[in-house]
C-alpha cells in the first residue's frame, strides 16, 4: 500500500525532516526557555504549520501562552514522527482577535481553533464550522465582549430532502457511559452525517492543573479520565520532571512501564468484551469482561487500586514490585495469555462476530491522516504511528514494544489492533518483571526542584487510546502559568463521526464502543 | 461450537462471594481507614498538610471520606502512624455526617424504612447518571454487571431510563455543564425515588471541589440516601452499601 502522501505526489515521509523551519525544536520530555520559541506573525505561523504539515508532522496541541489578555499568543506543538522531533512555534496577534485558520489546510486543527474560540473569543477566519467546543456555560454569563457568539452553541447541521430525518441522543444515555449528546442526519437507516457535541463532564481541570497545590495537581491528572489514570498522571509527572531537567531512577520508569502496559491490557481486553456485548456475543462479553478485571486486580495488587491511582508521583513510583509479588504475577500472567488467546480465537473465528464486525464503520487512511487519528484508532487505518516508538520517553527508549498495525480502517481492525497490542504488551510487562533490580527508596523516586522561570515543557506518553499530550508554560518567577492538557480523544472524536457516515445508524453502538473514546478526557 | 463449551468449562464459575470471605481483598488494598488520634503528637498537622482535599482534620484527628481520594498522601506524611487504610471495603453510610471518622467505630449504612424496603428490597432498578465523572465510579458501576460481580443476583439492576427507575446513581462533582440534564433525569424518576451518591466527587467534588465549572457534589435539592466514598469505590463497597440500604446484609450473612 502506498503511504497518502505518495498520492499526493510528495516525496516519502522518511527523507522529510523540520530542518530550516522557523520552529524551535525539543525531544518529548524536553523543556525549551520561552525565547527560544519564534514568535511569528499569523500569516508566518500559518506557512510554517502549513510547511511542517506538508513535511509529516501532526499538530499536537494548541494553546495560549500566559501573558497580557490584551495581547494573546499561541503556541502550536508539531510532531514530527519519523525524527522524533517536536517543533514549537508562536504566532503573536497582538491586540487581534482574529487570524487566519488552519483548519481548511490542517483539519487536524480544527478542535484547537474552536477551544481558542471559546475560551479567548479568537476567532479563526475561515473556519469551516466554527463553534465552541466545550460549550462553556461558565463564559455564557461572561460579558459579551469576552463571550463567543451564544447562538453559535444551537447551531447544528441539518440535511433535507425525501426521506431525511434527524435523530438526537444524549446527553444522558441508555447505558452506565459519560453524557455526550449526538445529532444523526440519515435518510432512512443510512446516516449521512454524525455531529457529535460534547463539553458536559467540563469540570474545569487545565485551571486546577495549573493553579492548584502540587499533591492536588497529581489528584486532577488522575482524574482527567478515570481509566487513563496511569497513563494521564505519568504524562503530568514526566512534565513537572522535564521543567524540573530531573529522570526518576531506572526501577520508577520500569514499574511506570508495567503500569502503563497494565492499564492498556486491562482496557483493550474490556473493550474488546464490550464489542462483543455489543453485538449480543455473550461469551465473548462475559470471559473478556472477567479478565478485563483479573488485570484491573493485577494493577490492585501493585498499587492498592484497581486503576493504579497512586502508583505514579513526581520523581518515579510509590510502589515497589516485591520479588515474591513478581512471582505471583508472572504465572497469573501466563495463564491469563492461554486464557486471551482461547476467547480470542472463538470471537475472530465466528462468522456471527466477522458479519458484524467487518466492513463497519470504516475510516480510510487519507481521513486518518488528515484528521490527526492516534492510537490504535489510526494504526487500525493504517497509520503507523506510536508514541512509544516514535517519541520514546522512560522506559521505553531501552525496551521497545512493537507497534501493531491493521490497514483496514473498519471495527474488525480496531479490534484486531487491541488484540495484537495486548499481546506485545503482555510480553512486555513478562521481560520487565523479570529483571531484577534494586528496591530501596532511593531507587523508587528521585526528588523534583522546582521549575525554572519562562519556559515551555511538553510530555507526551502513549496511553492506551492514543497520544496524551500534558504542555505547561512557567512565568518570570517560576510558577506554572499555563498548564494544557490534550487527550487523544480530542483528535479522535472526530474520526468516529466521520467512519459512521453511510453506516446503518442501528450500528452506532457497535462503531462508539470500537473507538471507546474519552468524554472527560475530551471536556477537562 | 465444542470449543465454546471446552472455553466455558475451562472458565469455571468466578463470581465473587458477598461478603467477601477473609483474606480475599490483598492487604495492599486501600479500603477503610483506622485512625489512631492517641499517637498524634502535639501540634503535629503533617497529614491535614498533606490531604489534596482537605479530607483531614487535625485536633482531634478526623478523616472525612466523602472527600478520601484514599490516596495515603496522609500516611506518607504522618510521622507516628496514626492513620491506617484497612483492607476493608465496608465504607458506605447513610448520612454524611457519618462519613467523618474520629477514631472510633463508623456508622454504617442504615436500611430503609419498613414500607419503601418492602417496595425495592427484593427488586431495585437504578439509572446511572454520570454527571463529570472521569469515568473510574462509571467503569465500576459497570464492573457491577459482569460475571464476577453479578449485582443481578440481588434483584438489582441498571436500567435505560429513568422513567423505569427507582432511584439514580450519580457520579461525578455534577458539572454546569451536567446540573440541567441531572434535574431532569431526577425530575423524570417516578417517587419513591433514591438517590445515591458514588464516588468521592459526587460527595463532595473530590479533587474538583472548587472548580469554577462544577457544583461541588450532588445538588442540596436532592436528598441522598447513601453515600458510596472511593476514588473510584471498589465494586465490592458498592455492593455492601446497597444490601446495606435494603437492610439485606444479615440475609447474605454480613456484619
Amino acid at each position: 500500500m502506498t503511504h497518502w502522501m505518495d498520492r499526493l505526489g510528495l516525496p516519502g515521509l522518511d527523507t522529510l525532516d523540520l530542518d530550516g523551519l522557523p520552529v524551535a525544536r525539543m525531544r518529548n520530555g524536553g523543556c525549551l526557555a520561552l525565547d527560544e520559541v519564534p514568535r511569528l506573525s499569523p500569516a508566518d505561523f500559518h506557512a510554517a504549520c502549513v510547511e511542517a504539515r506538508a513535511r509529516g508532522a501532526r499538530l499536537s496541541a494548541m494553546f495560549v501562552l500566559p501573558g497580557d489578555e490584551r495581547e494573546r499568543t499561541v503556541a502550536a506543538v508539531l510532531a514530527h514522527d519519523a525524527t522524533s522531533q517536536l517543533g514549537v512555534v508562536a504566532m503573536v496577534l497582538g491586540g487581534a482577535r482574529s487570524y487566519p485558520s488552519l483548519t481548511a489546510e490542517i483539519p487536524q486543527a480544527h478542535p484547537f481553533e474552536r477551544e481558542l474560540f471559546e475560551r479567548y473569543g479568537l476567532r479563526p477566519e475561515g473556519h469551516p464550522w466554527l463553534k465552541p467546543l466545550r460549550r462553556n456555560l461558565a463564559l455564557e454569563d461572561a460579558p459579551p465582549a469576552r463571550a463567543p457568539r451564544r447562538e453559535a452553541f444551537a447551531d447544528f447541521h441539518r440535511t433535507a430532502g425525501d426521506g431525511v430525518h434527524e435523530v438526537a441522543v444524549g446527553p444522558v444515555h441508555a447505558g452506565v457511559i459519560e453524557p455526550g449528546h449526538f445529532r444523526f442526519q440519515c435518510r432512512g437507516e443510512r446516516v449521512m452525517h454524525l455531529e457529535i457535541r460534547l463539553g458536559y463532564q467540563h469540570r474545569g481541570a487545565e485551571a486546577l492543573l495549573r493553579d492548584a497545590a502540587p499533591v492536588r495537581r497529581l489528584a486532577v491528572a488522575e482524574s482527567i479520565a478515570g481509566d487513563t489514570a496511569i497513563g494521564h498522571s505519568l504524562a503530568h509527572c514526566a512534565l513537572r520532571e522535564a521543567l524540573a531537567g530531573v529522570e526518576p531512577p531506572l526501577e520508577a520508569q520500569r514499574l511506570r512501564g508495567v503500569g502503563l502496559e497494565l492499564e492498556r491490557i486491562a482496557n483493550h481486553v474490556g473493550d474488546l468484551g464490550a464489542l462483543c456485548g455489543d453485538i449480543g456475543f455473550l461469551p465473548g462479553s462475559a470471559w473478556f469482561g472477567r479478565m478485563r478485571g483479573d488485570f484491573l486486580n493485577m494493577l490492585m495488587l501493585i498499587s492498592g487500586n484497581r486503576f493504579g491511582r497512586g502508583l505514579v508521583k513526581p520523581g518515579g513510583v510509590r510502589f515497589a514490585v516485591p520479588e515474591t509479588l513478581a512471582g505471583f504475577i508472572l504465572p497469573l500472567l501466563n495463564r491469563l495469555e492461554d486464557e486471551l488467546s482461547e476467547v480470542s480465537e472463538i470471537v475472530f473465528d465466528s462468522p456471527s462476530v466477522l458479519g458484524r464486525f467487518e466492513d463497519a464503520g470504516v475510516l480510510d487512511r487519507v481521513a486518518a491522516e488528515d484528521l490527526g487519528i492516534v492510537g490504535p484508532a489510526a494504526r487500525a487505518s493504517g497509520c503507523d504511528r506510536d508514541v512509544r516508538r516514535d517519541h520514546p520517553a522512560g522506559i521505553h527508549r531501552f525496551a521497545l514494544v512493537p507497534v501493531a498495525m491493521v490497514e483496514a480502517g473498519d471495527v474488525m481492525s480496531r479490534a484486531l489492533v487491541r488484540w495484537l497490542e495486548v499481546q506485545r504488551s503482555l510480553q512486555f510487562v513478562r521481560e520487565q518483571l523479570r529483571m531484577r533490580h534494586s528496591q530501596g527508596a532511593s531507587a523508587l523516586a528521585c526528588d523534583v526542584p522546582p521549575p525554572p522561570p519562562s519556559s515551555v515543557a511538553v510530555a507526551m506518553v502513549e496511553g492506551w487510546r492514543g497520544e496524551i499530550v500534558h504542555a505547561s508554560v512557567t512565568d518570570a518567577d517560576g510558577r506554572v502559568a499555563g498548564y494544557s492538557v490534550v487527550d487523544p480523544s480530542v483528535h479522535n472524536w472526530f474520526g468516529l463521526a466521520f467512519a459512521m457516515r453511510d453506516n446503518p445508524i442501528s450500528d452506532f453502538p457497535l462503531c462508539n464502543k470500537s473507538f471507546n473514546l474519552s468524554y472527560a478526557g475530551h471536556d477537562l | 461450537m465444542q470449543r465454546m463449551l471446552r472455553a466455558r468449562l475451562r472458565q469455571g464459575h468466578r463470581t465473587f462471594e458477598v461478603p467477601p470471605g477473609p483474606g480475599s481483598l490483598p492487604d495492599i488494598f486501600r479500603g477503610r481507614p483506622e485512625l489512631a488520634p492517641q499517637l498524634c503528637e502535639q501540634g503535629c498537622s503533617a497529614c491535614a498538610v498533606a490531604c489534596p482535599t482537605g479530607a483531614i482534620g487535625t485536633q482531634p484527628l478526623t478523616l472525612d471520606l466523602g472527600k478520601c481520594l484514599f490516596c495515603t498522601a496522609c500516611t506518607d506524611a504522618c510521622p507516628s502512624g496514626a492513620i491506617r487504610f484497612r483492607p476493608d471495603q465496608r465504607l458506605a453510610a447513610s448520612a454524611r455526617e457519618d462519613l467523618v471518622l474520629r477514631g472510633k467505630e463508623q456508622s454504617s449504612a442504615r436500611a430503609l424504612d419498613e414500607k419503601t424496603r418492602r417496595l425495592f428490597g427484593r427488586s431495585l432498578k437504578l439509572r446511572s447518571v454520570a454527571a463529570g465523572d472521569c469515568s473510574g465510579c462509571a467503569a465500576e458501576l459497570v464492573a457491577l454487571g459482569n460475571v464476577v460481580f453479578d449485582l443481578g443476583r440481588f434483584g438489582i439492576q441498571f436500567v435505560a431510563s429513568p422513567r423505569h427507575a427507582d432511584g439514580l446513581v450519580i457520579t461525578g462533582p455534577v458539572t454546569r455543564n451536567m446540573q440541567k440534564a441531572l434535574l431532569d433525569a431526577w425530575e423524570a424518576t417516578p417517587s419513591p425515588r433514591l438517590v445515591i451518591a458514588v464516588g468521592a466527587c459526587a460527595i463532595s467534588g473530590g479533587p474538583f471541589a472548587g472548580a469554577e465549572a462544577s457544583l461541588g457534589g450532588v445538588p442540596r435539592e436532592m436528598k441522598v440516601d447513601l453515600y458510596v466514598p472511593g476514588c473510584p469505590p471498589h465494586p465490592l463497597t458498592l455492593i455492601d452499601g446497597l444490601l446495606r440500604l435494603l437492610g439485606r446484609m444479615e440475609e447474605v450473612g454480613g456484619s
